[in-house]
């Protein structure tokens, strides 16, 4: 399986996937924000990081550069994309997801370890999952979703939710929304499920010496689904 | 010379401006703690603030009109989101 990771100026956890996808059998080529043409890929990684200083609004420089055309090309003919954390923020930014991430809600940086609860197992970046919860790292400043009343409808009525922020028993409520997101949304898909974009980072939790195995558990069915 | 180019330098600068807010549902953290420190300092009859952006947009484009239309474009391109922002071109110069 290829998969290519994006490198933006900013960017900083473009190895760390690298690292991610490599250690469980991917075969991945980084690719730099200022080329025209992606290599044959089955899957496309949007990085976190700060691309372009996250002047103007978060993810909003990078949706403009030039690999972007082809990546929107990519995906609009059905080719998986994943977006983690500034990824996310540039898939919206670019019109390949709905919705925005604002300042989160208490103004804080926040960088942390927080549980998720799968929405949706109907696609291919979830399919056969054999958790319902899992236990992601965040880092980040603008992570708290929103969308328009009529954007949230339609994403509820398309079953557009991946993940919500919950407690480690899959309870929703306010107290576990880490940013202000609406409806504690912490990953979303397009409304043909080929492209996902979230704000915990699953390529920080594939060691359970450093920090935890629910990672490794993403990645591995994710190659899995791929194949 | 020096006068003619100057008037040509004039000639050829067109300062246009925009004000970008963000739309009324839109949660403003920023805004509420800047409230709150004012209320804090003795400005205690502010109602609610809300913090947006301006740019002066600084073109070679001449004829007003199409310098506006010209920014009204960068606006929905990049400089304004309209998920969450409002814009408004108040001027030229």
């Amino acid at each position: 399986m290829n998969s290519s990771v994006i490198t933006f100026p900013g960017s900083n956890c473009d190895r760390d996937m690298d690292v991610a996808l490599k250690k469980f059998g991917f075969k991945n080529k980084m690719v730099w924000h200022d080329d025209n043409e992606l290599p044959k890929s089955d899957l496309v990684v949007l990085p976190g990081g700060f691309s372009y200083g996250d002047y103007l609004r978060c993810g909003s420089m990078a949706s403009k550069s030039k690999i972007m055309q082809s990546v929107i090309n990519f995906a609009k003919g059905g080719g998986k994309v994943m977006g983690i954390c500034n990824g996310f923020q540039i898939l919206v930014e670019s019109g390949l997801l709905p919705g925005v991430l604002l300042r989160n809600k208490y103004l804080e940086f926040i960088c942390k370890n927080v549980h998720v609860k799968i929405n949706n197992k109907k696609n291919f970046f979830f399919k056969d999952f054999n958790k319902d919860t899992l236990k992601f790292h965040i880092a980040h400043n603008e992570g708290s979703y929103f969308c328009s009343n009529e954007q949230l409808k339609e994403i509820r009525d398309n079953n557009q939710i991946a993940l919500f922020y919950s407690d480690a028993d899959g309870n929703i409520d306010e107290k576990n929304n880490p940013n202000g997101s609406v409806e504690n949304i912490a990953g979303i898909l397009n409304k043909e499920m080929n492209i996902l974009g979230m704000m915990p980072h699953p390529e920080r939790m594939i060691d359970p010496a450093l920090s935890g195995e629910d990672g490794s558990i993403f990645f591995k069915n994710l190659i899995n689904n791929l194949k | 010379m020096l006068q003619k180019s100057a008037q040509l330098k004039k000639e050829n600068n067109m300062k246009v401006s925009v004000i970008i807010t963000l739309k009324k549902d839109v949660l403003d953290p920023q805004g509420k703690v800047i409230h709150q420190t004012l209320n804090d300092m003795g400005f205690n009859d502010i109602n609610e603030i809300r913090q947006g952006k301006y740019f002066v947009i600084d073109t070679k484009e001449t004829d007003e009109k199409i310098a506006k239309e010209k920014v009204k474009d960068m606006c929905k391109k990049l400089l304004v989101n309209l998920v969450i922002e409002d814009f408004k071109i108040i001027g030229s110069q």
